[in-house]
């Protein structure tokens, strides 16, 4: 067909054609060129998807390179997002859509498709030059190896172009806009309102309105193809989910954790300081907090890691809840300074959004690598609380819980997010504010000597909590000098005194160890389980899913995932030794798995894969039945997960 | 300079008509005088006999209570090094940091209250070389903190090797055959990292470094006062040809608006050495020997001037400038971060629940 066939209608309204299917689940993908706006594309699709109600989870896949060569394997970029009727916890193991762009996209996708899956296809870069450059001697399109999937070609660039032929853009700014066609397609087949779509291009070209109604006419040119071609004969049709009610909106984990951040800001009634040097896939909590300034939030962008948490620690010193951001490699650049807001005692909240490692590794890709960097990576006995998110949405609520064990405890706190859950997306249920939990700074006003005379200790501790005071600069009467050297306890002079130095030592210990964080929980339906299933992290996901999938086959799996990873819950140890096999699945190579051995003197097992991608459902789900039957993970009962209970 | 009343001890300095507001602005002031002793922890000094940072404490003990303000908003920071030792001996609030990141935590903390006089202890390795690059960042970024820079052309507190500021050849624990690094020149790197405020002093002259320690409380931005003194263990006698007979023809002091003259005194009473132009760079000449009008008359608001008298000779010692070489005023970065800060919420209080909500919500109905 030509592109004057095509009728550039109002896409939000129903066109006519046959019933849509109903479908519980569906997982897309759009798989192109870095710059072929695919991220924009998912997250578009992603924002129709949550305004229409459907539970969802996304999982963004890019390569660290801004523009890779085009048309390239490396350059590939991907935005896979899994939506349903019913609550889902994983952006999905396998698409059930692809949307590729080019051919490099087709050949680095094409094997997650399962066979009978529908693939659509952008034709116009599949040129003679283009197959070569990636080692395709064949047209797949053509050669017949593509004929156990629903194939559907679309020359998406020359109908983009058509469509723009009015409106004078050049070619290539014309083609540019073929990401806004694929959309408005797929946005036809699953029924997904457009408005929203509309109205953020109008906002985002703002400055260019020719762009802005070139990118609405490609999308409604996208849109109006599915209407009118008779290639696709079927839509999809997934009900809205029946989550818990209240109020719900799309966020990213990176957006979830500056907010959380802002919000600790609120309920210390301190105000926030950000010291942070850009680094991916961190920086996006430095972009969102630098716009928050009416909150009481400055950022301030360092010279380099160390300057960052310098500038934070500085501030938290000055009575600010100071804040630094940053991933693997920054930590490690920060180790010192994190040392000496261990021993100075002041509250800092230390954010690590978790990538590939060692060294630069993988920055777009995801790993929990860093727990045993946050853990021990420092000289000397300096330890500190940790804690871990679950989900994007549950990053807002770890920001605020650590600030508050950070400004109850006078310490340094870790939180590991990761980059699947800073660039993944998940409907989240907006939190009253009002209703979250103040945090009372209870700065020193008065000396404290324990003589009654008119001297401030720095370091006489809190009964219960072990906490020191925190006096700030400017309060009269309590002027004093804290820093790296050994403390006398209580009086907070230096002390080389050997008992002294042995007693401080064990004191820190003793205040991270005794803060007091919820039990853990085990999910066990059937009450019976013999698997235990322990998980940190944005592992919570593929093990609930996968956990699913066993109990809908028959079998009882236990669950249990981890938040503080230190202090551990005090019950740790007892449910742990009440399980017959303890297996932790991890993306490292059996971190946490480590510390639960050393810790509590259990036979756990590992599970581990590091890939730079999050678990699949379908992986765990093999590896649990492998335990369940007390056999091997290579042996053992299986079946397939029956509909409707992938998570 | 504005302001005097802050500061009763500036008064007596040349206002070079600078607009803004001082140093100490937001600073408020003492009810009582205070004296040095105020300023005198109950800390035992552990410094070595003879050690240079001695008479430096001793300076900026008597010199703390004359800038008025209250103790309890003086903060010392400092990093890694014998001087940086030196908030513990001071009754103010301290922090004894790690080793060159001191203008870091002293940047947070001066960003976050203008009602604090912040000021950085550090010396010629901790600023130099493992703190260098926040060194240049925050003169570059012109916060209102003040750094003293001890320079003692050693590592002290590791017992004696080279430091970035040592001479080429000398022979030290790490460099038995001498060292090979070049040196840097602190004021000159200073003036390149865009500093606002550069100053020098010899740790015995006690009225030159309280009048540059004066200035710089009242210059409003980044202020970096090298200071020259002695390691009487690692480095003895090193600054002795600016203590000793004949000092008088190797120390350039620099007063704003003033021909650069020093020496002994010659016919007209003025030093009987000049500095002259001498193509881009500068020069010392007999005074007797020039025409006056050639003389150099010192600008401490000249960048250019200020490096060419940072260049007057190698670091050998032949002549060392002292005072002022730079006092100008820019936009410091505290100020601007807290009126974008204050900007924002001019607008109102913000509504944290509708943050959270964002613009696309959608309710599920119990």
């Amino acid at each position: 067909m030509t592109t004057g066939d095509i009728d550039v209608g109002n896409p939000s309204h129903p066109g006519v054609g046959p019933a849509p299917l109903a479908r519980d689940r569906v997982v897309i993908r759009f798989a192109g060129d870095s710059g072929d706006g695919m991220q924009l594309t998912g997250d578009r699709f992603t924002s129709e998807t949550a305004t229409f109600g459907n539970d969802l989870s996304t999982l963004p896949n890019f390569p660290a390179e801004i523009r890779a060569p085009a048309g390239t394997l490396p350059g590939v970029s991907s935005f896979q997002l899994h939506f349903a009727n019913y609550d889902i916890v994983t952006p999905g193991d396998r698409p059930d859509v692809l949307v590729a762009m080019n051919p490099a996209a087709l050949k680095a996708n094409i094997g997650d498709l399962p066979p009978g899956g529908i693939l659509i296809v952008n034709t116009d870069e599949f040129s003679k030059r283009n197959l070569t450059k990636i080692g395709y001697e064949a047209d797949p399109l053509e050669d017949g190896s593509l004929e156990t999937y629903q194939v559907h070609p679309v020359a998406m660039a020359t109908l983009t172009r058509g469509a723009l032929e009015e409106t004078g853009l050049s070619k290539k700014d014309a083609e540019r806009a073929k990401n806004m066609f694929a959309l408005g397609l797929l946005s036809w087949m699953y029924h997904r309102p457009s408005e929203g779509t509309e109205r953020f291009l109008r906002e985002k070209f703002a400055k260019r309105p020719d762009l802005a109604e070139a990118n609405i006419l490609a999308f409604r040119a996208g849109h109006a193809y599915g209407e009118t071609t008779e290639s696709f004969a079927v839509t999809y049709e997934v009900a809205p989910a029946k989550l818990q009610p209240g109020t719900y909106r799309q966020i990213t984990g990176n957006t979830a954790l500056a907010y959380g951040i802002v919000a600790a800001g609120q309920t210390t009634g301190l105000p926030v300081f950000l010291g942070s040097y850009p680094i991916t896939p961190a920086s996006d909590i430095l972009h969102e907090l630098s716009k928050h300034k009416a909150f009481g939030v400055t950022t301030f962008q360092a010279e380099d890691e160390i300057s960052g948490i310098g500038a934070a620690l500085g501030a938290s010193f000055g009575g600010s809840l100071g804040v630094t951001t940053t991933s693997g490699p920054g930590i490690a650049l920060k180790s010192e300074t994190i040392g000496l807001a261990v021993t100075l005692e002041l509250p800092l909240l230390i954010v690590d959004v978790q990538r590939g490692g060692p060294s630069t590794g993988l920055p777009t890709k995801t790993e929990q690598a860093d727990l045993l960097q946050a853990m021990f990576g420092r000289n000397g006995e300096a330890p500190l609380p940790i804690i871990a998110p679950r989900s994007p949405g549950d990053c807002f609520d770890a920001a605020v819980e650590a600030a508050r064990i950070a400004v109850t405890y006078r310490t340094p706190v870790i939180l590991l997010s990761d980059g699947a859950l800073a660039n993944g997306s998940e409907p989240w249920k907006v939190p009253d504010a009002s209703a979250l939990e103040s945090v009372d700074p209870n700065f020193a006003t008065e000396p404290n000597a324990p003589d009654g005379s008119d001297e401030f200790w720095p370091y006489l501790r809190d009964a219960d909590t072990l906490a020191r005071p925190w006096a700030v600069p400017g309060t009269a009467g309590l002027e004093h000098r804290i820093g790296g050297l050994e403390k006398a306890d209580g009086r907070g002079s230096i002390s080389y005194e050997p008992d002294n130095h042995d007693r401080m030592v064990r004191l820190r210990a003793e205040k991270i160890g005794g803060i007091r964080v919820p039990d853990a929980e085990v999910d066990d339906p059937s009450g019976d389980a013999d698997v235990l299933v322990v998980g940190w992290g944005s592992t919570y996901g593929p093990i609930v899913a996968a956990a699913r999938r066993v109990r809908g086959m028959g079998h009882r799996v236990a669950t249990l995932h981890l938040r503080n990873l230190n202090p551990f819950p005090a019950n740790l140890g007892e449910l742990l030794r009440s399980y017959r096999t303890v297996l932790v699945p991890e993306m490292n190579l059996g971190q946490l798995v480590m510390l639960l051995r050393a810790r509590y003197l259990v036979d756990a097992q590992s599970y581990t894969k590091v890939s730079g991608l999050p678990f699949k459902a379908e992986e765990l789900q093999d590896v649990f039945l492998g335990y369940l039957d007390g056999s091997h993970p290579s042996s053992g009962e299986r079946g397939s997960a029956p509909q409707g209970v992938d998570a | 300079m504005t302001d005097q009343q802050t500061s009763p001890a500036l008064g007596a300095l040349v206002d070079l008509g600078l607009p803004g507001i001082g140093g100490l602005d937001g600073v408020p002031l003492a009810e009582t005088p205070q004296s040095a002793k105020d300023f005198t922890s109950d800390q035992e000094v552990r410094w070595c006999p003879g050690c240079g940072d001695y008479a430096v404490l001793a300076a900026v003990r008597s010199f703390l209570p004359t800038l008025g303000i209250k103790r309890e908003n003086t903060v010392f920071v400092s990093g890694i090094g014998c001087s940086s030792r030196f908030p513990y001996y001071l009754n103010t609030y301290g922090m004894h940091s790690i080793h060159g990141r001191a203008p870091t935590i002293a940047t947070g903390l001066a960003i976050t209250r203008p009602d604090l006089s912040v000021w950085v202890v550090t010396g010629d390795g901790d600023a130099l070389s493992i703190g260098g690059n926040h060194l240049i960042h925050a003169l570059r970024r012109n916060v209102n903190l003040k750094i003293l820079l001890f320079n003692n052309r050693i590592y002290g507190l590791t017992k004696g090797q080279y430091s970035p500021t040592s001479e080429q050849g000398k022979v030290t624990k790490s460099t038995p055959m001498g060292s090979i690094d070049h040196p840097f020149n602190p004021v000159s790197m200073a003036l390149g990292a865009e500093a606002t405020f550069v100053g020098r002093a010899i740790d015995s002259d006690r009225k030159n470094l309280t009048a540059v320690l004066g200035a710089a409380a009242a210059h409003r931005g980044t202020a970096l006062v090298e200071i020259l003194q002695d390691c009487p263990i690692f480095n003895d006698g090193s600054f002795d040809v600016l203590r000793k007979d004949g000092k008088e023809n190797r120390i350039v002091p620099l007063t704003h608006g003033e021909p650069i003259r020093f020496g002994p005194a010659g016919e007209d009473g003025l030093g009987s050495h000049a500095v002259v132009a001498d193509g881009l760079a500068l020069k010392v000449v007999d005074a007797a020997s020039v025409d006056p009008e050639r003389i150099v008359v010192h600008d401490a608001g000249s960048h250019e001037l200020a490096f060419a008298l940072s260049r007057l000779s190698d670091q050998d010692l032949t002549h060392t400038v002292t005072g002022i070489f730079r006092d100008t005023s820019r936009a410091t970065y505290d100020d601007a971060a807290r009126a974008q800060v204050d900007q924002a919420k001019a607008g109102g209080a913000p509504d944290l629940q509708s943050l959270l909500n964002g613009r696309d919500t959608w309710t599920v109905a119990g």
